[in-house]
């Protein structure tokens, strides 16, 4: 077979581009879940409802982009920590699996919210990044995958340096790895939940508002969590460097079977390979490996 | 007046009904089953056969996450694995009805077993995650095996023949629908008062316990996936007949979430939550459809009903886990108390 270097070298690019959006989802999903332990599969209509609260801002109301964008993501702050005050919170202390269930629910309220406000119909976001096609090398990419990877790659590594120097990144990690020591070390734990989930909205936001201008918004843009839970559970749902290596990864393979094997392949790729994983390391390839006693 | 359980040999405990007067209701639950075709009109009638098939379904998931403690998000694959297989060998075939659904059962039951394999490995909401991916395999199945299930179009399945008779109408399906439904339910609610299903209860409870008592975890999983499937391939080989036609987009993941939601507002871990989850969980987007229709909406309402119902739906999930985790089977429960005590108060 004669492949085509340059061809197979630019949607390797413009996989790593959506990987990187990915593993910026999959780091709020990891947050959420070091923190307080609650696997949210609602984190893709989370990220939705960031998407479309940046539409409201710039194209309901006609706000410009400097002020859309920060109005957008401190709502979603807010949204975060209303989520979790009102349906984590009581969950405390309830199975892991009954949490899982809420979260479930919260992604179809989401989504019906949505459908509510703004309809189920496809919309554009405003365009807010360059237009002129990035070069690399002799390769040609997207400008909006390209910019949305960077977007991704400095928020991530904010968010790395918040976790290490920041005081309320040091008690998130204290919370994640101990939380009765982190209270009894004077760590006010439930304001690390509200924290922890008020970031990963914050980063969901960020996502979504890439992604929709990337694809366009819709109410079916929760489809994008799917493969975030795929990229998580992939790197180990505990592991930030994980959800790094994970989302590039599934990114990648996402692109080249989309492109050699016809798009409805892309799940089917990814879950597979996620059964795979699962029996060779059921703890995904970074994830702490939890030894149970009696 | 009753106080505390008054048994006096492990097979009164055992026993599926534990007095005489729920006995007497049984059998009046029964008559009112047998009469209400004769009563109903159409649209009620379709409505009995979908909660029929829904039970059949809740009922297995439930004994799957309810009794042995294994999230499962895979329901709606395993009827879709039923659904084809009935469609398939209803429209090639033409093999009798009981059969077909015999059949489907079997083939949803190895498809449960595929998937349960990861289980013996992977634990909790690793599991759960992982059976998601059963719905996109089985999708893709469906959709690309296209000389076989008729690919994205789908099938249309001739109406089943029952000893001569042409079961195309609501209320002939009824008299098929019901019996099975009663059939399964009773054999859910015996199968916890055997080996197996005791073995199910410890592995929920604690499963390395289980496995300390001497019950060997993989068997009894795999088991688990195994009874449950072969419910959702009966339920699916029901849909198939029931809607006389299926495709690929028959069985997506929210209707997984479904029968979940189902088991959850119903009452993990006990066979009435399953009906009632079941009668629930069907009937509330018919009761929303007619509240829209009073509110004065005009043309807007069936713009308004489909997200009001989505809406509906995750908020029954989440307010059921936080105020009543135990369902409405747990409301049941203290309703009966209620009466058991009168004119005392709990």
């Amino acid at each position: 077979m004669n492949v085509d270097w340059l061809f197979f070298f630019e949607i390797s690019l413009a996989g790593l581009g959506t990987g990187g959006l990915y593993a910026l989802t999959g780091l709020a999903f990891v947050i959420i879940y070091k923190a307080t332990r609650v696997v949210n599969l609602a984190i893709g209509d989370m990220l939705m409802i960031g998407a479309y609260l940046f539409f409201a801002f710039s194209a309901g109301m006609g706000l410009p982009l400097w002020i859309a964008i920060p109005a957008a993501l401190l709502s979603m702050g807010a949204i975060g920590a209303l989520v979790e005050r009102t349906i984590i919170r009581p969950m405390l202390g309830e199975s892991p699996i009954s949490s899982f269930m809420v979260t479930v629910g919260l992604s179809s309220i989401l989504v019906g919210l949505v459908e509510l406000i703004w309809t189920a119909d496809q919309r554009r976001l405003p365009d807010f990044m360059p237009t002129k096609p990035i070069q690399i090398g002799e390769a040609f990419l997207a400008p909006k995958t390209f910019y949305g990877f960077w977007v991704a790659v400095v928020l991530i590594v904010i968010v790395l340096l918040v976790f290490r120097f920041w005081r309320g990144g040091v008690a998130l990690r204290a919370t994640a790895s101990d939380q009765g020591a982190a209270y009894s070390m004077g760590i006010n734990v439930p304001r690390v939940f509200s924290l922890s989930w008020s970031l990963a909205a914050v980063i969901a936001g960020v996502a979504g508002i890439v992604v929709g201008a990337i694809g366009g918004i819709s109410s079916s843009m929760g489809i994008f969590g799917l493969s975030v839970l795929v990229v998580v559970i992939f790197g180990g749902l505990d592991s930030v460097l994980g959800a790094l290596v994970g989302g590039l990864l599934i990114g990648l393979i996402e692109a080249w079977t989309g492109t050699y094997l016809g798009g409805e392949y892309k799940l089917l790729a990814t879950f597979s390979l996620l059964v795979l994983i699962l029996l060779i390391r059921p703890y995904g390839l970074f994830g702490t490996h939890d030894i149970e006693r009696l | 007046m009753r106080i505390g359980s008054a048994k006096q040999s492990y097979l009164a405990d055992q026993a599926l009904f534990d007095s005489t007067p729920q006995r007497a209701w049984f059998g009046v639950l029964l008559l009112a089953l047998v009469a209400f075709p004769f009563m109903a009109n159409e649209y009620w009638l379709y409505l009995a056969c979908l909660v029929g098939l829904n039970i059949v379904s809740t009922t297995g998931l439930n004994l799957l996450t309810g009794y042995t403690g294994l999230v499962s998000l895979g329901q709606a694959a395993f009827m879709g694995l039923g659904a084809y297989t009935v469609a398939i060998l209803q429209v090639r075939y033409g093999s009798p009805f009981l059969l077909n659904l015999l059949a489907g059962g079997i083939v949803a039951m190895l498809g449960g077993i595929l998937v349960g394999l990861p289980s013996l490995r992977v634990k909790g909401l690793y599991l759960a995650i992982a059976t998601i991916a059963a719905g996109f395999m089985t999708h893709f199945l469906f959709a690309h095996w296209a000389g076989i299930t008729g690919g994205n179009g789908g099938m249309t399945v001739p109406p089943a023949r029952l000893f001569g008779a042409e079961l195309d109408t609501s209320f002939r399906l009824y008299w098929v629908i019901a019996p099975i439904m009663i059939l399964m339910v009773f054999g859910a609610a015996n199968l916890f008062r055997t080996r197996i299903g005791r073995a199910f209860i410890a592995i929920r409870d604690r499963d390395i316990s289980a496995a300390v008592l001497g019950i060997p975890l993989m068997p009894y999983k795999l088991m688990s996936f195994a009874i449950s499937s072969f419910y959702a391939g009966v339920a699916g080989g029901l849909f198939a007949y029931f809607f006389r036609v299926v495709t690929p987009e028959s069985f997506p993941l929210l209707m997984s979430i479904f029968f979940l939601a189902a088991v959850i507002v119903g009452g993990m871990g006990t066979i009435s939550g399953s009906i009632f989850g079941a009668i629930f969980m069907t009937l509330v987007p018919e009761l929303l459809k007619l509240i829209v229709g009073w509110l004065p909406l005009g043309d807007n309402a069936t713009l308004v009903l489909s997200p009001v119902r989505t809406i509906v739906f995750g908020s029954m999930i989440v307010l059921f886990l936080i105020f009543e985790p135990h369902g409405l089977a747990e409301i049941w429960r203290r309703i009966r108390r209620l009466f058991h005590l009168w004119p005392f108060r709990t």
